[in-house]
């Protein structure tokens, strides 16, 4: 499907509404491909083709919003008259917006051929090449593609389009103790190299191989850009979202130094290394915005929902859902420093180097207690040095109090795309060393 | 649903069967399917999304050598479903760059069938006023308690409209419509906030009609939920011990879902979610002598247990809706198993493969994973608690990628001492170690206090697949558990 076919599609989808209420409408046609592997060979292969068509209708404030797969005359016309129905049925809504005016949105980059045009047979090539990487080893993961055009029209004469790529390289490379993580996303096919992200797993497994036991307790740790990543989205979703600051459910105070100078924490969708549109759910442009500037807590991230009710402006941050669960930054870049990981480790008397997270999940959003485990390689560090690997860790740690002031020790200079618990793609980060990190539990309870 | 209609969904999975097999598929199957959805959410009686999802389209299986290659199309044509159906084939060849031993699938019944759930209201007839009403009257019950800042109601409703077509001459169709909702009412401290679900965290869902909702009763638990938000912010923290735990059947129903329902998955126990969801600590050498839990732990699969949400008539491999035992007398004997995992285990099929929608290819999947109950009541396990802890409601969950390690965090909990229920307590937490807290179970309530519960939000999976799963389980103890981790 053409960028000019999804544009007819949305025109056509607004001409049906009329004049019987405001409607913003979005169309989104692409392909989503992933091949996955696991004990060293590909054993699921996806594909999907698809077309999606949201319409949002505000009638005199009652809002209601229906979307569809499909875009023959009929499916576009039960889209439009279920959705009219039932705005007319819906209570009214005091926090509707309304709609945004013409506003011109750049044009975007972030799209490469060579991602929308890959076929299963390149896919197998790079998860070949993982795979290669680790003699021995029984590898598991994914590959995937994804490439979307989307175009975002509503009854106030704003039309946007937009289109973009994105593909990720994630796997683990396994011993008969142990396993290790590599990780590569980026908007271009070019940038991923296979051999590397698999060579990359295979020495974490290899050096985190027959892990001891590690008494819990509070300990320094160095963390990799898995784990910081885990800990922006965390941020972002629970503490930035200016819908759950509204509610009093954030810890975000603005002008205040809440975390500690070396963190500055900024979402650009605009950014070039940036993936994904530049306009977000409402047909707002992303922009550049300082959430975090040296450790002073600066902005929220604001749709159009929430920013008339602090008296701002959208930050560009509507994303599907956002009317419930608020706004949320979806192009998080923390500041690098100049540390290495290794001059981490040799700056660390005694702690413990984190490669990855998993399965955090929060006690309490206002304290940002976390409560996740470790994974994928954990490590002692005595004296500057790794002493010896350790199995698994619980902890249960404030992700703010973890970052506050005087609590983070180097920031490092290995910044990328990492993986976080919300997706791939969303988080560019580099490693952290942090003074104290609340691990409450291992293998043993 | 029509006659004539039902044809061409079963023509088109037809057409992507027939595509698949003049691709070069050894064994392929498809689903042509219709998936309608509806959701509301209110904030504190302002109804903030109301949103309606119709879905179409076909996805089809083709089996090559190591593979399973897996093509999706919303375009609802005879042309399209052979195209997908060629395309799934091509996709799995391209497998074997990096192939495996070959995949052989278990023999299972060749079913031409028919089945629906029972409703006594079906939800889509219900006018949106009147669901909207529901949530702003329970919602405005709450806000009227002091320090409420957050009441919040939810309503989802699904139909889902499967037809299944194999290469082996399956031709099932299935209608399965869910039902449900619940409440949340949080109150926001100075330091933290404090919440209480009704009738439980993230609402319960169940394959039923809007007589579900009805029964719930959400307007007349409102007020009791918002006021208990409210005590929670001045109650004492839980403290930090190892003492004696009593779990209401809700948070049980959660620690059965992640600490024995992933566990089991073959898919897992094999490997096949290594990098993303994880293994297990299960080894099928294991199977028929380890020991899970104590004598009181029997845990079944199944899939024919009349409204609970993990329910089904056939699972989306074509195998029948069946009742496996999982864990008998605290033994292991039986896991979740699909075709070709089940091949591999030297196992019967048991009829648990499930995709979320059309576009998503098929995998292993929790049915309604329960605990038999005992013969206790919950008031004989407080009368027979000399020091513990009663906690209810989910508020937080997790657990390492074997199944192993938990925590868990519930909304309420309640010192018991002496055989009576204490002072309530604020931010209860308990952790443990699957066998170990398993083998700890001592009292079980029966059968008149097991609640199905459901869990409508099961992530597993590449792409990420949201489950629905049941979980029936009553209130039961466990002993010399650590509670109260904080950070």
């Amino acid at each position: 499907m053409s960028e000019d076919d999804i544009d007819q599609i949305a025109e056509a989808v607004i001409e049906r509404v009329g004049d019987r209420g405001e409607a913003a409408v979005s169309v989104q046609s692409g392909t989503s491909d992933l091949t996955r592997f696991a004990n060293s060979f590909i054993h699921q292969n996806v594909a999907e083709r698809r077309v999606q068509v949201a319409l949002e209708v505000a009638f005199d404030n009652r809002v209601a919003s229906a979307s569809i797969d499909r875009t023959d005359d009929d499916s576009l016309d039960r889209l439009v008259e279920r959705t009219v129905h039932a705005a007319r049925l819906h209570p009214a809504d005091t926090d509707w917006p309304g709609l945004v005016g013409p506003t011109p949105v750049p044009e975007s980059l972030n799209w490469d051929e060579a991602v929308a045009n890959a076929s299963p047979e390149d896919r197998a090539h790079r998860v070949a090449e993982f795979v290669a990487a680790g003699p021995g080893m029984l590898s598991a993961g994914f590959y995937d593609t994804e490439a979307y055009e989307v175009v975002y029209a509503n009854s106030n004469e704003h039309h946007v389009r937009g289109r973009f790529t994105r593909t990720t390289l994630d796997g683990i490379q396994q011993t008969d103790s142990s396993a290790g993580k590599g990780h590569a996303t980026s908007v271009r096919w070019a940038d991923i190299d296979g051999a590397a992200v698999g060579r990359a797993a295979a020495e974490l497994a290899t050096m985190s191989r027959d892990p001891g036991t590690l008494e819990p307790g509070e300990y320094q740790v160095v963390l990799a850009p898995g784990c910081a990543a885990t800990i922006m989205i965390f941020l972002a979703f629970y503490g930035f979202n200016a819908k759950a600051a509204i509610e009093g459910q954030s810890f975000f105070e603005e002008g205040v130094e809440q975390f500690d100078p070396a963190i500055s924490l900024i979402d650009d969708g605009t950014d070039p290394r940036a993936i994904g549109l530049l306009f977000d759910n409402q047909g707002v442009p992303k922009q550049r915005n300082t959430l975090i500037d040296a450790g002073v807590s600066r902005s929220l991230s604001h749709d159009r929902r929430t920013a008339p009710k602090l008296d701002t402006t959208s930050t560009g941050n509507a994303v599907p859902g956002s009317a419930s669960f608020g706004p949320v930054a979806t192009d998080l870049f923390l500041e690098a420093g100049l540390v290495s990981q290794q001059d981490m480790i040799a700056a660390t008397e005694r702690g413990v180097l984190v490669t990855e997270f998993n399965y955090c999940r929060i006690l309490d959003p206002k304290t940002q207690v976390v409560t996740g485990l470790t994974r994928n390689g954990t490590f002692l560090v005595e004296n500057g040095r790794i002493s010896r690997p350790v199995s698994n860790l619980r902890f249960t740690q404030s992700f703010v109090d973890a970052l506050g002031p005087g609590n983070v020790l180097a920031v490092g200079g290995d910044d990328r795309f990492a993986q976080n618990e919300f997706g791939d793609g969303t988080t560019h980060v580099p490693s952290l060393h942090l003074a104290s990190w609340n691990f409450t539990g291992n293998a043993q309870g | 649903m029509s006659g004539a209609y039902s044809w061409m969904m079963f023509d088109l999975a037809t057409a992507a069967v027939e595509g698949a097999l003049a691709a070069g598929a050894t064994y392929a199957d498809a689903r042509a399917m219709i998936t309608r959805e509806e959701r509301i959410d209110c904030l504190n009686t302002v109804v903030e999304a109301l949103d309606q999802t119709e879905n179409a389209g076909v996805g089809v299986r083709a089996l090559v050598g190591s593979s399973w290659g897996f093509y999706a199309t919303s375009e609802t044509t005879d042309k399209a479903a052979r195209i997908a159906g060629g395309r799934a084939s091509q996709i799995a060849k391209a497998s074997a760059t990096v192939p495996g031993p070959a995949i052989e699938l278990a023999d299972v019944i060749v079913s031409e069938a028919h089945w629906e759930n029972e409703i006594d209201e079906d939800p889509f007839s219900i006018p949106l006023s009147t669901k909207a009403d529901l949530l702003v009257a329970a919602t405005a019950e709450m806000v009227e308690t002091d320090g409420v800042s957050l009441a919040r109601g939810e309503l989802g409703f699904f139909r889902t409209e499967k037809y299944f077509v194999s290469s082996q001459g399956h031709r099932i169709s299935q209608t399965i419509v869910e039902s449900g909702g619940g409440l949340s009412a949080t109150a926001v401290g100075e330091s933290e906030t404090q919440r209480r679900s009704y009738p439980q965290a993230f609402g319960q869902y169940e394959t039923a009609g809007f007589e579900a909702i009805r029964r719930f009763d959400l307007t007349g638990n409102a007020s009791r939920i918002a006021g208990e938000s409210v005590q929670l912010l001045a109650a004492p923290q839980c403290p930090q011990v190892t003492t004696d735990l009593i779990l209401g059947s809700s948070q049980l129903a959660l620690q059965i879902h992640e600490s024995v329902g992933h566990a089991i998955e073959l898919d897992r126990i094999l490997g096949w979610e290594a990098a993303f969801a994880g293994t297990s600590f299960l080894d099928l050498n294991d199977l028929g002598s380890l020991q899970y839990g104590s004598p009181l732990m029997n845990i079944t699969a199944d899939a024919t247990l009349p409204g609970a949400l993990g329910s089904f008539g056939f699972d989306d491999e074509g195998t029948p809706a069946q009742r496996v035992d999982i864990v008998t007398e605290g033994v292991w004997v039986g896991v979740l198993t699909g075709r070709d995992s089940a091949a591999i285990a030297g196992l019967p099929p048991g009829g648990m493969v499930r995709g979320d929608g059309y576009n998503r290819l098929p995998m292993v999947r929790m049915t309604n994973v329960g605990l038999l109950p005992g013969e206790a009541s919950i008031d004989e396990i407080i009368s027979e608690t000399r020091d513990g802890v009663f906690m209810s409601e989910n508020r937080s969950w997790s657990i390492d990628d074997r199944r192993l390690n938990f925590q868990f965090g519930c909304e309420l909990g309640y010192e018991v001492k002496n055989g009576k229920v204490g002072r309530m307590v604020r931010n209860p937490t308990y952790t443990g170690i699957t066998p170990q807290f398993w083998g700890s179970l001592d009292m079980l309530a029966s059968e008149s206090e097991v609640t199905y519960w459901g869990t409508p939000n099961c992530g597993k999976g590449q792409p990420m697949q949201v489950g629905h799963t049941g979980h029936p389980a009553a209130p039961a103890r466990f002993r010399d558990v650590r509670i109260g981790v904080r950070g």
